[in-house]
């Protein structure tokens, strides 16, 4: 009887939160009019970047006549802004390009505000439109002007850079609004490949500690992010072959991983700290591992091959060249870490230890050791992930790590947490959900398709597709 | 010594600062979750974020500021149900898998430009849109009012009033906290966080005590974002991001969870201990030679990390912060 009542309750409660889930889409698909995003003048796709200016008023309404430039990369172009939609104009090789405006072309009522840039600076990327905006107007404050106010407010700064190059944008494809066809579906699966392989890559590590130790590493995806920020100081800053900044990255995450082991996790689990403090000290790691980040590369984006990638077509997909050698190292890695699961020793003693600590080391198992090597490994491949992600991704910046770790989490989660074969399979899916929403939903919420997913396996299958009863409490 | 006198100055005038009081606001809200009942809730600042666009959004759609505060506190309870419903009857941490996610996304949100005719995408929505109708409750004359070396406006964004007005609703909900603590129910939530199983034994829905918990402290922790928002402005990256959210934790921890002061205890001390580490290392790397070494935009970034570093500190050495108690958080996640 209660446990009708019970089971009753809950599948409205799973009802209720499905037709939640479910409108939310509804809501993606309809755009408003004004939040249309083509650019007339260009559009990018696999071989083309685009470069785009506009100049908001105060109330975020275009404002037409401005003359821009665009330079950078030996290549100048001039532009004159509309009051509809930004101007863009396609530029020859990616890189950095200096958006000036001419404020002498302004309207006398709307000025340039006191002490606002007059260049932003974009990175073009191949298959996406950079867009500088800058914002006029009597009302509009003066960004990063340093008066007292602006003292405990982020908010001062966010003016002028409002385009592309603002933190944590994701580059915009713009594919949602271009009619549906196989060939695009195709090649968005090729990209999904490519986006769940290293996501794999990353995640089984993830799911290797939550597995041996029982912790959900919130700093994992700052692992990720170190990995790319240092591939982008050795090779691109340093001026290293990419296979060399590669072990070095992975050598010094590596490293990373062992310390935080020796330093933090293990005395801490020798004092029988609970697992739901060791998770706030993660979150702790993973603050101060972010503002290390940016202490090492800043604020903007920024990119580890500094070439135009070359473009190449398999089965009728195309990625740069570097993607696709990222993701055969990707699927190697992957293998090999499979064949070490379940072929040697050390593999076998960590799935011992991540069935039942006691029983193992009951068998002459030394779980510190075996959590450990785990603990190298997980980061040493999350650095790896990083690095190639940074590599065929074209641009990334501080917050990759933040936007991974959700990722990587829906990953685990869909798969079944604390299960290596789990996150591989999570991974993959998720991979193609991502970059498939991408044809229907902006693609700067395509990422939030994989909480949509999160949310749906927790009410349904909270194990997972792989994972098991028991662990899920 | 002026130089000093003027930071030291500075970051005293941030114990009444409304920002203290809006981030006081959130942490009260995340010791009804985490003090109190033991849950792991990883997004406070998309309950924030979340309240400010209501807030803001219903006023710049001319909207009466009494449903302005009440669409901010629906905003935060329909996200806590969004949030809680799948995964309260799960383990702890797929509830702090869950809201760390959804804050970042509603971030997303705030920022794309899919809805930016009402959230004004990137850029945010700007004070101007919104502080009229909250400086027209200001029962206080023009003019300006010293207090000693601190001296603000009565009525405008960094003033008397917005401070009244903060420390006031911060004030209601010690209150509210103190005496539903201390209620029948509040006994149950603790009991929750001690032993689930035991709790059940003596008949009672534990999920759905959770989810009040949840529901109540998400919608505080709307409050605590249009307290925020008030003084300066609605902006998705500096208010939804998870820094924030680490720095509600900070706050509380260091205050001491689950106990009723603690949040503005730790809030009061944090932001001073922050802007007098902030402005006095951006004064010594501009007048002097350590600016060779630290710029002035690395000084945030450093300033950053310290938090981070004092909160493992706090957790590892000293989880019950000032004011708590050490065998109360000797739970552990269910």
């Amino acid at each position: 009887m209660t446990a009708d009542r019970l089971d009753l309750a809950r599948r409205t409660r799973r009802a209720i939160t499905a037709v939640a889930l479910a409108l939310l889409p509804a809501m993606l698909v309809a755009p408003p009019a004004t939040a249309s995003t083509d650019d007339a003048t260009c559009q990018p796709d696999a071989d083309t970047a685009c470069v785009a200016g506009m100049v908001l008023n105060e109330d975020n309404d275009q404002v037409g006549g401005v003359d821009l430039t665009v330079t950078g990369e030996g290549f100048t172009a001039d532009l004159v802004t509309t009051d509809e939609r930004p101007v863009a104009v396609a530029v020859p090789d990616v890189g950095r390009y200096v958006v000036a405006i001419d404020a002498s072309t302004l309207p006398d009522d709307q000025p340039l505000p006191e002490g606002a840039e007059t260049e932003i600076e974009v990175v073009a990327q191949t298959g996406a439109t950079a867009r500088a905006a800058f914002r006029v107007g009597a009302g509009v404050e003066a960004p990063a002007a340093p008066s007292e106010t602006a003292e405990d407010g982020e908010t001062a700064g966010a003016g002028t850079t409002g385009g592309d190059d603002g933190v944590g944008a994701a580059p915009e494809g713009d594919a949602s609004l271009v009619d549906v066809n196989w060939g695009q579906v195709w090649q968005q699966m090729g990209s999904g490949l490519r986006f769940g392989l290293l996501l794999a890559l990353a995640s089984i590590g993830l799911n290797l500690v939550f597995g041996t130790t029982g912790l959900s590493n919130f700093a994992h995806g700052e692992q990720f992010a170190l990995g790319a920020a240092l591939g982008f100081i050795t090779v691109n800053q340093m001026g290293m072959p990419l296979w060399l900044g590669g072990i070095v990255t992975i050598a010094v995450c590596g490293l990373s991983g062992y310390a935080q082991d020796a330093g933090i996790w293990r005395p801490l689990r020798k004092r029988n700290v609970p697992v739901m403090q060791l998770m706030i000290v993660s979150i702790g790691l993973s603050i101060t591992l972010q503002y290390v980040i940016q202490l090492l590369i800043g604020g903007g984006s920024e990119r580890i091959l500094s070439s135009n990638p070359r473009p190449l077509t398999i089965a009728g997909v195309t990625l740069s060249a570097a993607s696709w050698i990222s993701m055969v190292v990707a699927l190697v890695c992957v293998l090999g870490i499979a064949w070490f699961l379940t072929r040697t020793r050390i593999g076998r003693a960590t799935r011992a230890v991540s069935d039942n600590p006691a029983l193992a080391s009951a068998t002459g198992i030394d779980p510190d050791k075996i959590i450990r090597i785990v603990w190298v490994m997980a980061t040493g491949f999350a650095a790896l992930a990083g690095l190639m992600w940074g590599a065929s991704f074209g641009s990334f910046n501080w917050q990759l790590g933040v936007q991974l770790l959700l990722l990587m989490f829906a990953a685990v989660t869909l798969g079944g947490l604390g299960t290596a074969l789990g996150a591989f399979v999570g991974s993959l899916l998720i991979g193609q959900v991502v970059e498939l929403s991408n044809l229907f939903i902006p693609s700067d919420l395509r990422y939030a398709s994989a909480l949509v997913i999160l949310i749906l396996v927790l009410l349904f299958r909270p194990q997972g597709i792989l994972g098991r009863r028991e662990r899920i409490g | 010594m002026d130089e000093f006198l003027r930071i030291l100055t500075q970051s005293l005038g941030e114990i009444l600062a409304p920002t203290t009081a809006a981030m006081a606001i959130a942490a009260i809200g995340l010791n009804l979750h985490f003090g109190y009942t033991g849950l792991l809730n990883m997004g406070q600042a998309g309950f924030m974020l979340l309240g400010a666009y209501g807030f803001g959004i219903t006023l710049t759609l001319g909207g009466p500021i009494w449903l302005a505060f009440l669409i901010a506190v629906a905003a935060g309870v329909m996200f806590a149900l969004l949030l809680g419903m799948p995964t309260l009857q799960l383990r702890g941490d797929y509830l702090a898998i869950v809201t760390i996610s959804a804050a970042e996304i509603v971030r997303w949100f705030g920022r794309s430009t899919l809805w930016q005719e009402w959230t004004g995408g990137a850029s945010g929505l700007q004070g101007r849109y919104f502080k009229d109708p909250f400086h027209a409750l200001s029962f206080l004359p023009e003019g300006r009012f010293a207090l000693g070396p601190f001296e603000y406006i009565n009525t405008g964004s960094d003033s008397w009033f917005t401070r009244i007005f903060a420390w006031g609703l911060v004030a209601l909900l010690l209150l509210f906290v103190w005496l539903i603590t201390r209620s029948p129910w509040g006994r149950v939530l603790k009991g929750i966080r001690e032993d689930e199983d035991a709790v059940r034994a003596l008949g009672k829905n534990v999920y759905s005590y959770k989810l009040q918990a949840l529901v109540i402290g998400g919608a505080i922790g709307a409050l605590g974002g249009v307290v925020y928002a008030i003084p300066t402005a609605i902006s998705p990256d500096a208010m939804g991001g998870r820094t924030m959210t680490f720095f509600v934790w900070t706050i509380l921890l260091l205050g001491g969870a689950a106990t009723v002061f603690g949040p503005v205890l730790g809030s009061m001390i944090f932001f001073t201990a922050y802007m007098f580490m902030r402005t006095g290392m951006r004064t010594l790397s501009e007048d002097t030679a350590l600016g060779n070494f630290i710029s002035t935009t690395q000084v945030e970034f450093i300033g950053g990390m310290l938090v981070g570093i004092t909160l493992m500190c706090l957790v590892i050495f000293r989880p019950q912060g000032i004011l708590g108690n050490k065998k109360e958080l000797a739970f552990n996640v269910r």
